[in-house]
């Protein structure tokens, strides 16, 4: 281990140990955006009509309220994992980096608490006329 | 990581033609920002929406379905854009879907050879427009009226 160059400081320790969950866990999670997103669209496009009323009694209903919440558990898992790689790619300076990985994490935590508890809220209380 | 070097480079994209490959790739990687952005936000902005009630609705429709025949000229402004936002974030859900797609084949080890590499990208390019106009057509004659 030396204290030159990049390389020369990390050649020799090994591997990290978690090289390969990051992208497997890129794609667990696009299976899940392909399956849950697909009943979306099939869920949609079988919808009679789409004032409000209708789709808050559909939203409501465990077998609607569940796989949304799936998908959206899903998606921002997805969001979290591919912006992470964008802002890595892209950002070099190191203060800049962590900074914006911290805002993405405040992003995506903030989102999916909000989707869950809007979707948890009507199915648990009922629609709101 | 911050240390700056001086040595050579690799020949970097100038080098290169463009090929759909190439192409697919960076779309790849644009819609997935604009889906986890302006995408994700629209949906949870549709989901409150339904949760709010009916007068909630109303004004995500008035926004991003249609403004109406006596909205104000700030009014038709803004549904008109929502509206291009909505159609580039359908594009941008097929497009990333059909390019995902051809990822995950990819990562069998299937698909290399140069032809049917090139094909595919350029195959997952046109389904994602077909698509999207299809999505459009829908939408126009189910919602809008046209």
């Amino acid at each position: 281990m030396g204290s030159g160059s990049n390389i020369g400081k990390v050649r020799g320790l090994g591997s990290a140990k978690h090289g390969g969950q990051h992208w497997i866990n890129q794609r667990t999670s696009a299976v899940g955006n392909l399956l849950l997103t697909t009943w979306l669209a099939v869920s949609l496009i079988l919808m009679p009509n789409f004032d409000q009323p209708a789709l808050a009694e559909w939203l409501a209903q465990p077998a609607v309220a569940v796989p949304m919440i799936l998908m959206l558990v899903s998606i921002f898992w997805h969001v979290r994992l591919g912006l992470q790689v964008l802002i890595e790619d892209y950002v070099h300076d190191d203060a800049l980096k962590f900074a914006s990985i911290t805002a993405l994490n405040f992003y995506v935590i903030t989102s999916l608490v909000f989707g869950i508890f809007v979707v948890a809220k009507l199915a648990f209380t009922g629609a709101v006329a | 990581m911050g240390q700056k070097t001086n040595r050579p480079l690799s020949p970097h994209l100038q080098v290169y033609r463009w090929s759909p490959q190439m192409a697919i790739s960076i779309f790849h990687r644009a819609t997935g920002f604009v889906l986890a952005t302006a995408g994700m936000l629209t949906l949870l902005w549709w989901l409150s929406a339904i949760g709010g009630g009916t007068e909630n609705y109303a004004i995500f429709q008035k926004y991003v379905v249609s403004a109406g025949k006596n909205a104000s000229g700030v009014e038709t402004a803004a549904n008109w854009f929502f509206r291009l936002l909505a159609v580039a974030v359908t594009y941008s859900f097929f497009q990333h879907l059909f390019s995902g797609l051809r990822h995950l084949v990819l990562d069998m080890g299937a698909g290399y050879e140069l032809t049917a590499n090139r094909n595919w990208a350029l195959g997952a390019f046109i389904a994602a427009f077909f698509a999207t106009a299809l999505v459009a057509l829908f939408v126009a004659s189910r919602f809008l009226g046209v």
